[in-house]
């Protein structure tokens, strides 16, 4: 069990390319992590800063709508309301177009799965308005430029993103004891929920050792986290809890309640060992195997806890171990991770991809995505897709993979590769008699070609 | 009869194009009552994300939930028994009452304390074992019902939607499918797409599943003819996938199942977790709620007599209303129960009161009774089941108790 630049390709990048060779080491793929992100700016996904103008638009418009003073009036600002919602939600699609363009073109392939790895385990989304649509742009900067940082760096921009602070009812929970609270007998109060989420999900794990007094405190501790269109995160006083809050036994925030509690407390969960094992579990489970080795486990934990969660570091450990690089029982592939992987086997140029309209990527991208198991955008809840793989070997899914597989290329690329050919370009020395024959004796190339996509073989990590 | 929804002429068109083997195929058992395992239904529906039992069957005869719910619960709900009323949202289901047709139990839970997390707190539902430590894996308990039955086959049990749930997995075989997929290959194609998934027996067998399904839908599977042909035929297939509601795709497929060769189904309808502005969103679940209960009603006719629908729920919600006029996770909450198989309209529960006291851990609705108790005594009706087959394999570890007298 050693590496093999192919299997590299596949299991920690985006697949095999007829154009980009893969990695020939593991250091390279380390490496690769440090270079400028390019591919970011020839797909380019709008950044958060700039989508926050379409929610001080939006505010501006229901302003005007509630004080029109006549039928015309309120009907225009209406109108305008629609109009932005429409095509903030056609624009969302091209960031859609982005992120899959990203995969079938990027140098460093490694960055695109750390990107999805993480913004699922982060997973957050809006609940309404002009933000349902914000989760490319928060995964673009709050996510993006942390995968391969210290964790309690990613963990604050995350937990502190006003997506975040939206998708988990945190940007209105007020202390008992706030300000704001007590003005309100009683009417307003805290919100529990990002703070459970943040223990049970983000850091600690469910399997670890707390208690619901853990979750309320913290809960308390985080009151105040609050945005607003103008600025985006603000820290609320009114809201702020007064007195100490004790989590896992440590006491935090002796004077009125501020920020750097919570960049504190957020450091010790970051910094705990049940999030160490917790995080190495979850990444040798997605990237390697349902039943990684415990070994592996046990020695990226040991990295992380020695470098204080230096996510490169606990790479390289998942990397250069041996048991990465098993063929036994390997991953199958998310959706978005085959979807990816297959306009990367077929090199789609990006003007072609570029030039789908909105209604088309939804049809021709979404809708099969969420028929695989992944709905794009919006997540069935905040713990993100399942790992195992039993969730993706589904008659459900599979039928909609073979049904993308044989229609959606032809779509994209009128002069598709001779399936023969392109057994080879997707699957390397994976290629099995089986498949081989299914490319040469298929009627039609896009038939093949889907027959390629679809097996096993392409469909496993 | 409307069983043979999968035709014979189906099946000889299926055989002649596939040309393999069918031999585990449901479809050469001849179809009749007498080669499924039981005349009656079950449909189970998981409600995702922790449904707030004391805003869908409030205690308004209890003098201190008013206290509790100021400003977060509905107002107005609708009288049921004096002493419970109805979310007004559930008002479709009002008719149901009044036919014997709906019921509900209140202040129950799985064994799932303390921790109140969405994902383990459907496992264990799903699981219907005390603790996820006991090691069960991913089996669930409809699955053990299954493997308790020698005439059960794959056909019998149905797992709908695109989340796979757990409460159906496990040896016994079942089928999984969603209303909204569809197949649309050449013949070569159908062929070779069974030989390239010979590669992984995990993927030959959902795809022999998945052909199955496609093909049993009312258009074929396999279309002879050109590009353009086949095009059409999938744009087709999308645009069939989108028509209508959900509810009612899901609805109208499980129905049709339940009038052939299966007897359970499970789904699940999420949109339960109302942290924030509990009003809103629970009124949009619980409207979803009642057009699938509806939808089942009238698309299984005749069968809707011999059939039970359970919704269950991870857990319940704060007792209190919270700061942002929602409900934070908690402990016990409510089940409803639907169908012709029941006996009378009525809310079961042996009620702890909400008073601060009386509350689990001075927050939650206190437990009084096993939620898996309620399932029990349903399935034991519906299927005759020993109890010890209750308490020992399907839901390990429960004490069954008295009957608390759900059906007819």
């Amino acid at each position: 069990m050693t590496f093999q630049p192919e299997l590299a390709a596949i299991r920690f990048g985006c697949g095999l390319s007829p154009v980009i060779a893969p990695p020939s080491s593991p250091q390279v793929i380390l490496r690769s992590l440090d270079l400028p992100d390019d591919i970011a700016t020839r797909f380019p996904v709008e950044p958060f800063e700039l989508y926050l103008k379409r929610l001080q638009y939006q505010n501006r418009l229901r302003e005007l709508q509630r004080k029109a003073k006549s039928d015309a009036d309120r009907k225009e600002a209406r109108e305008a309301l629609q109009k932005l919602r429409r095509t903030t939600r056609d624009e969302s699609t091209l960031w859609f177009v982005s992120t899959l363009g990203r995969r079938a073109w990027t140098q460093v392939p490694f960055r695109e799965r750390l990107t999805q790895f993480w913004a699922d385990h982060f997973t957050a989304t809006g609940k309404g308005g002009v933000m349902m649509t914000a989760m490319a742009s928060y995964i673009e900067s709050a996510i993006r430029p942390n995968v391969s940082g210290r964790f309690e760096n990613l963990l604050a921009a995350a937990v502190s993103h006003p997506v975040m602070l939206h998708y988990l009812d945190q940007d209105n929970s007020a202390g008992p004891n706030s300000a704001r609270a007590k003005k309100s007998n009683g009417k307003v109060g805290l919100n529990e929920n990002l703070a459970r989420e943040v223990i049970e999900l983000h850091t600690l794990g469910v399997s670890a050792n707390y208690s619901q007094t853990d979750v309320r405190e913290l809960a308390r501790l985080f009151a105040g986290m609050s945005f607003e269109p103008a600025r985006g995160f603000v820290f609320r006083e009114n809201l702020a809890e007064p007195g100490t809050k004790t989590v896992l036994g440590k006491t935090y925030g002796k004077g009125p309640a501020e920020t750097g509690d919570i960049s504190a407390v957020l450091r010790d969960l970051a910094r705990h060992p049940s999030t160490a094992r917790h995080l190495s579990t979850k990444l040798a489970r997605h990237f390697i195997s349902d039943t990684p080795d415990p070994g592996l486990v046990a020695d990226m934990t040991d990295r992380y806890l020695e470098t204080k969660g230096d996510l490169a570091a606990v790479y390289e450990v998942m990397l250069t171990h041996p048991t990465a690089w098993s063929e036994e029982a390997p991953n199958v592939k998310q959706p978005l991770d085959w979807m990816g992987s297959a306009l990367r086997a077929l090199a789609v140029p990006p003007a072609q991809l570029k030039a789908i309209k909105p209604g088309k990527v939804r049809q021709m991208f979404l809708q099969p995505l969420a028929l695989m198991g992944h709905n794009w955008g919006r997540p069935d809840g905040p713990n993100g897709l399942p790992e195992d793989d039993s969730a993706w070997v589904s008659p459900q899914g599979l039928a909609a993979r073979l049904q993308w597989a044989v229609s959606v290329p032809t779509l994209l690329m009128p002069d598709l590769p001779d399936p023969r050919d392109f057994v080879t370009t997707a699957l390397g020395s994976r290629a099995t008699d089986n498949t081989r024959f299914a490319a040469k004796a298929a009627e039609t190339r896009w038939e093949g070609v889907g027959l390629v996509l679809a097996s096993p073989a392409f469909q496993c990590l | 009869m409307t069983q043979p929804d999968l035709t014979r002429r189906g099946f000889l068109a299926r055989s002649a194009l596939i040309g393999c083997s069918l031999a585990a195929s449901p479809l050469l058992t001849p179809v009749s009552f007498a080669a499924t395992p039981w005349d009656n239904r079950l449909v189970v529906i998981i409600l995702r994300g922790g449904m707030d039992g004391l805003d869908v069957i409030q205690p308004v005869g209890d003098p201190a939930f008013a206290a509790l719910s100021q400003s977060g619960r509905a107002r107005k709900p609708l009288p049921l028994d004096g002493y419970f009323a109805l979310h007004p949202a559930l008002a479709p289901l009002v008719p149901l009452w009044t036919a014997g047709e709906l019921q509900a139990v209140h202040a129950v839970s799985t064994p799932y304390r303390n921790k109140r997390s969405h994902f383990d707190g459907q496992d264990l539902l799903e699981a219907g074992t005390v603790d996820l430590a006991a090691g069960t894996g991913r089996d669930g308990w409809l699955n053990r019902l299954l493997q308790t039955v020698p005439g059960a086959e794959a056909e019998t049990a149905y797992a709908i939607g695109t989340d796979n749930g757990m409460i159906l997995s496990g040896d016994a075989p079942v089928s999984r499918w969603t209303p909204e997929s569809d197949l649309t290959l050449s013949p070569q194609a159908v062929r070779l797409a069974r030989r390239v998934m010979q590669d992984d027996p995990r993927f030959a067998a959902a795809l022999d599943q998945a052909f199955l399904l496609a093909d049993s839908d009312g258009d074929p599977l396999a279309v002879t003819g050109g590009q353009r042909e086949m095009m059409s035929e999938m744009m087709q297939d999308m645009k069939a996938a989108r028509t209508g509601s959900a509810a009612q795709r899901v609805a109208d497929f499980t129905a049709g199942r339940l009038r052939a060769d299966s007897r359970i189904a499970a789904f699940s309808i999420t949109g339960w977790d109302t942290h924030d502005n509990q009003q809103a969103g629970i009124g949009r679940a619980l409207a979803e709620l009642s057009r699938t209960i509806l939808a089942l009603r009238d698309g299984l006719g005749p069968v809707w007599a011999k059939t039970t629908v359970l919704t269950m729920t991870e857990f319940g919600r704060t007792a209190r209303v919270n700061g942002t006029g929602g409900t934070d996770h908690g402990t016990g909450g409510a089940m409803l129960l639907a169908g012709g198989a029941l006996n009378r309209a009525r809310v079961v529960s042996r009620w702890p009161g909400v008073d601060e006291a009386a509350l689990f851990d001075r927050r939650d609705l206190m437990p009084t009774r096993d939620i898996r108790a309620h399932a029990g005594w349903v399935m034991r009706g519906l299927f005759g089941l020993e109890r010890s087959v209750l308490e020992n394999s399907i839901f390990p570890g429960l004490e069954l108790g008295d009957d608390p007298g759900h059906l007819a």
